[in-house]
């Protein structure tokens, strides 16, 4: 019959399709990280390198943030993902949960001076499960040639009868919250302990309240530089790596205000039961030396978590005029009014916290 | 009535009136121009008014046909827009200045080149570019993964929905609504719904159920394959079961009373008067298959994005004219596919003797 | 017709049983064959969508989270009437299963997924017990209690082994309050949540009440066209229906981009306003990422869905009963309100009732273009499913709209019939 055949005939062509599809090559590094220009600096400094050293082929993957694929991946025991670039309050929740690789800091390359891995890292770099590579900064920055006489302070990033004009915000209660008790006259070293009390929450809240209306709402990290060139808003809150990239890459005119800058971590961590486990490992030993990180910020504004790393910082890759040094979020000059963020604040709080956040902006 | 007895009418003095305020009050010559083309074709192609009409009648008339068209603009000038906007040059979602004095520089095919360049490891390398971009090229993959999806899922639905409708549309079906309803359901029952019971399901509670799949069926073609067909099957049951409706039973009975077996009657009687209706089931599951994202989502790995599935995190993420280049493909697929399904339907009905054709 | 017959001449098929019995048997073997015919596909939809919803009903109710990281504490815990503190043969237990858990680090069955699965039901309770976890296996000798006290002093707040109490248990309707904004206090009662935490009542209302307003514009809007498409000649008409059936076979996704253009800032309808100076360049319209580009672009995806059915229904009232009004002295409205509206009413209903379903259960579109204020229930079943990884809050809330759109479905039923769906 002339339809069974063709039926069988699909059928066949369909299942060698299949076949074809998913056999996704053995042995491929899976990277998970945050894409755009970040992606593209460890593309550069580590991936690159990496694949010319051991010729292990690295399948490049992006996502947002937060550790439920990882999650979902480990508890479903099909990890496809085999290193991922994940925030310190995230490693140490999937670390609690036993999602992750426990990694074994002795087998830390030492330093490019000799100093052992565990003193080169600086401290509270290293954790049970993740390893650092930079130091990153949540900064706020607007188009300096639509407004003159820019914002200096975190308090005019709040004040819109100075600056009128939309807001981006990153959607989410952290950073959000800190930022707002800065503008609310919080002193740095002070916010978590408000921000542990419910009374400051509360004053975090009212404090968002007053631009919830001209507020956009973005959630990956290539957004915020977009809405800026496209005008969506007049200033927005940022990855500071992601605007120095479209300053120096791009040449557009933006400026970032350091005042009140909430930095952070990002960390290599490895789910577990991740199919290239040990290809994993090596990637992270490698990536996590001495001139790798050192490499990676000349691509990129984010600081090296060792502090070999520091003297060997240069000028940007494609444009030896901009030094890289004043452009770290770790910079004296920009550390003078900035919090680190508390981790374990936001281990403890990020459910709640989102709930009321979501709350909040639904209402 | 010819043109100058159709400018006599009240409409058209209505609409000049019209069009004169609207010039006053915008003080632009080229909205006033669209405004008088917009209104004024529906004056010309409909029928006129019976000559007793009175006065009132004839501006609840006008009016009418003015909502009307307002309304049909509103459905398809979406669609037509982007057409036009994925040939931009610049990497935005609206009408360049170039663009509308019809400058031909501001015109370019560079997001449709883009759909073959994003996501190669060489995108001008001369050597190895086309395996190169059928392996890792992002949107390529997706249009493979999502036809793969589709007619795998359009095989299955088809078949399946077809034997289920000969059955349902029997005189003698015993429990007929409780099982169409049943059916039915996964058209009704809400996509996230479905997704999140199948993330569980086919993830969590199957693991090492199925040999072969130790790990369950999320994140495997076969799981994707089972949710777009059990999204397509409710299309494949109306449409045949509608099929079946018009259908001469009788006709059945004299095949059967000439010799044939119930296998030949099906595929010589039955099959060539339904076949319109199947292929317009077939079709319609295939579209729902093409469209669907929400399942995709929550089951599908990286590897295994389809086209909806590419768009949706490109809008949430970076939005950029490719999406429009890739959505004009898909508006001109969808065009082909409806024409396939109006012609089909207008067959069937012929074969049926319902319309005069 | 047997019936009024004897029963001695009882009507006998060839092979001598009685006419009524074989022709019962043909009739069973009949069904049989029509049911058979339906079985794969029933099969088939049980297995690969009735199971996967029960699966999810399941996980709303059954968090076995507590038994999987303290099973000991879990059994002997339930012995506890809940007044002060458990006895310290208990607490005992509690700190050897706590000790043991972080030893073996067994997906979903650490000490983070049990800090999770409590923190749930007291917020900022999390490190209490991860902290306490590192320290456990140093706690060697009793009083237990004391011991932990000293570690932590939230282990003296009783509420805390009320809740653990509690979270043990693998059947509960904790994730049901948290999806109706309410929550246990200190002894067990139900109370509702802070007003601050309370998001989903308020959003389920949201979602029905912008899922009427989609419906009732769709209506609006539908009507008149589904009138125009049925009196006009068919050769016009169907030319006219390939404008309602392109946008119904246009990529939801195709449709969302093309709104996306359309509404934005620097949007065509922006531009046009612009251009025609109805506003100035300075005060666009937000019109998208708000419940505004929700509503817009809904009505345009779900509009296909009611000119359908009212124009199947509209083509079957004939024109001559309005003129028959008419002629008897009806005015236009009169006619239309007494003899046309009535007759429309079936498509209404079926209309009305399929775009309220389809719009309630709506994701990607208030997902690519509601913001925040334009998000509807789906939007926060997805969350709880992706990131916010509360999976069983998520269940609840798939099975509290779920049993809402059942519902309607029902009444759909009842009014139209299934049968009578139609596309095209």
């Amino acid at each position: 019959m002339k339809l069974t055949k063709l039926l069988t005939g699909t059928a066949i062509g369909l299942a060698m399709a299949m076949s074809a599809t998913t056999a996704n090559a053995e042995g491929e590094l899976t990277v998970v990280s945050w894409g755009g220009a970040y992606t593209k600096s460890q593309v550069e400094a580590y991936h690159k390198p990496f694949i010319e050293k051991t010729g292990v082929k690295i399948n490049s993957e992006d996502y947002n943030g937060g550790i439920a694929e990882i999650k979902a991946q480990v508890e479903a025991g099909n990890v496809s993902w085999d290193i991922v670039d994940v925030e310190l309050s995230d490693a140490i929740r999937a670390c609690d949960e036993g999602l992750l690789e426990t990694i074994d800091h002795s087998t830390l390359p030492a330093g490019a001076d000799g100093t052992p891995a565990t003193e080169d890292f600086i401290e509270g770099t290293l954790y049970d499960c993740a390893v650092a590579n930079i130091v990153w900064s949540t900064i706020f920055a607007y188009d300096s040639s639509k407004i003159e006489n820019g914002p200096k302070t975190m308090a005019d990033f709040f004040d819109l009868e100075k600056f009128p004009g939309k807001r981006g915000l990153r959607k989410g209660a952290k950073v959000n919250l800190e930022f707002a008790l800065i503008a609310d006259g919080v002193a740095a070293k002070d916010v978590y302990s408000v921000l542990d009390t419910p009374e400051g929450v509360d004053r975090a809240f009212k404090k968002l309240d007053t631009i919830k209306s001209e507020v956009v709402w973005w959630e990956a990290g290539a957004q915020p530089p977009q809405l800026l060139a496209d005008g969506e808003v007049a200033m927005t809150t940022a990855y500071n790596g992601r605007i120095f990239n479209a300053v120096a890459g791009e040449n557009k005119p933006f400026n970032i205000v350091w005042d009140g800058q909430v930095w952070d971590l990002d960390l290599w961590v490895i789910p577990k039961g991740a199919k290239n486990k040990d290809k994993a490992m090596d990637f992270l030993k490698f990536s996590t030396a001495t001139e790798q990180l050192a490499a990676q910020a000349s691509w990129i504004s984010y600081g090296p978590a060792r502090k070999s790393s520091a003297p060997l910082v240069g000028t940007y890759a494609t444009n030896a005029s901009i030094d890289m040094g004043p452009q770290m979020p770790t910079s004296p000059a920009n550390l003078s009014n900035s919090v680190q963020n508390n981790f374990e604040f936001w281990a403890d709080n990020a459910d709640q916290l989102n709930e009321r956040f979501n709350a909040w902006l639904a209402n | 009535m010819t043109a100058s007895q159709r400018v006599k009418t009240p409409g058209f003095q209505a609409l000049v009136v019209a069009t004169i305020i609207f010039a006053l009050f915008t003080q632009s010559v080229g909205g006033t121009i669209g405004f008088f083309i917009l209104f004024g074709i529906p004056l010309f192609a409909m029928t006129p008014l019976p000559p007793y009409a009175s006065r009132g009648e004839r501006i609840w008339h006008y009016a009418f046909l003015a909502t009307c068209t307002l309304i049909f603009l509103f459905l398809i000038l979406p669609i037509l827009i982007i057409i036009p906007l994925s040939f931009n040059t610049e990497p935005y979602f609206s009408f360049t200045e170039g663009m509308i004095a019809l400058d031909p520089e501001a015109y370019s095919t560079r997001w449709y080149a883009d759909i073959f360049r994003f996501g190669m490891t060489a995108p001008d390398a001369v050597e190895g570019w086309w395996e190169d971009m059928w392996e890792n090229a992002t949107w390529i993959r997706a249009f493979r993964n999502s036809f793969f999806l589709a007619i795998a899922s359009t095989i299955l639905a088809t078949t399946l929905g077809t034997l289920a409708a000969l059955g349902l549309s029997r005189p003698e079906m015993p429990f007929r609504s409780a099982i169409t309803s049943l059916l039915i359901s996964p058209m009704i029952v809400p996509l996230v719904i479905t997704a999140t019971g199948m993330f569980f399901f086919y993830g969590g509670t199957m693991q090492g159920v199925i040999p072969g799949y130790p790990d369950g069926l999320a994140k495997t073609y076969l799981g994707l394959v089972l949710a777009h067909t059990t999204l397509g099957v409710p299309f494949v049951i109306i449409t045949v079961t509608a099929t079946l409706s018009g259908f001469d039973r009788s006709l059945i009975r004299a095949s059967q009373s000439l010799g044939a077996s119930g296998f030949t009657t099906f595929f010589k009687v039955v099959m060539p008067l339904i076949l319109p209706g199947m292929i317009s089931g077939a079709l319609f599951a295939f579209s729902t298959s093409l469209d669907e994202v929400v399942a995709v989502i929550f089951m599908a790995d990286v590897d295994q994005r389809t086209i909806p599935r590419q768009m949706f995190s490109g809008l949430r993420e970076q939005i950029s004219p490719t999406i429009l280049a890739v959505a004009t493909i898909l508006v001109i697929m969808s065009i082909i596919l409806l024409t396939t399904v109006e012609l089909l339907r207008r067959r069937s009905e012929r074969l049926r003797g319902l319309s005069p054709g | 017709m047997s019936d009024t017959q004897n029963s001695n001449d009882v009507l006998v098929a060839y092979d001598g049983t009685p006419l009524k019995q074989q022709l019962a048997k043909t009739t069973r073997r009949m069904k049989l064959r029509a049911l058979l015919l339906t079985l794969p596909l029933v099969l088939f939809i049980i297995i690969a969508f009735v199971l996967p919803i029960g699966d999810m009903l399941i996980r709303s109710f059954h968090n076995p989270t507590g038994t999987n990281v303290v099973p000991n504490f879990a059994e002997v815990i339930q012995e506890w009437d809940g007044q002060d503190y458990p006895p310290d043969e208990m607490i005992k237990v509690f700190v050897q299963d706590l000790a043991l858990a972080r030893k073996n680090r067994e997906v979903g069955k650490t000490v983070g997924n049990l800090a999770t699965r409590v923190n749930y039901e007291i917020p900022g309770s999390r490190s209490l017990f991860t902290k306490t976890a590192r320290k456990a296996d140093k706690i060697t000798e009793g009083p237990y209690l004391d011991a932990l006290i000293k570690l932590d002093k939230k282990w003296a707040n009783e509420n805390v082994w009320v809740t653990l109490k509690r979270v043990t248990r693998d059947y509960t309707l904790s994730f049901y309050l948290a999806a109706t904004d309410r929550k246990y206090d200190e002894n067990e009662n139900i109370i509702r949540a802070d007003e601050l935490y309370r998001i989903y009542l308020p959003l389920l209302y949201k979602t029905i009440a912008l899922s009427a307003l989609i419906t009732f514009l769709c209506f609006l809007i539908a009507y008149p066209v589904a009138y125009l498409l049925s009196t006009l000649p068919l050769r016009t008409s169907n030319l006219l229906m390939i404008l309602v059936l392109l946008p119904f076979w246009t990529s939801l996704l195709v449709r969302t981009s093309a709104w996306i253009a359309m509404l934005q800032t620097e949007g065509i309808i922006n531009n046009i306003f612009v251009y025609l100076g109805f506003i100035d360049d300075e005060n666009r319209i937000q019109m998208i990422y708000n419940a505004t580009g929700t509503v817009i672009a809904m009505v345009h995806i779900l509009l296909p869905f009611m000119i359908l059915p009212l124009y199947s229904v509209m083509k079957t009232i004939p024109p001559s009963y309005m003129r028959a009004a008419k002629s008897m002295g009806a005015s236009n409205f009169m006619a239309f309100r007494r003899v046309y509206f009535p007759q429309t009413i079936p498509g209404i209903a079926a209309g009305v009732l399929l775009v309220f379903i389809l719009a309630i259960g709506y994701y990607i579109t208030p997902a690519l273009v509601g913001g925040s204020d334009g998000l509807l229930i789906s939007n926060e079943i997805a969350r709880h499913i992706q990131s916010s990884l509360n999976w069983s809050l998520g269940a609840a809330l798939g099975t509290i709209l779920l049993v809402v759109v059942l519902a309607l479905y029902w009444l759909y039923n009842k009014l139209v019939g299934v049968d009578n769906l139609k596309f095209g």
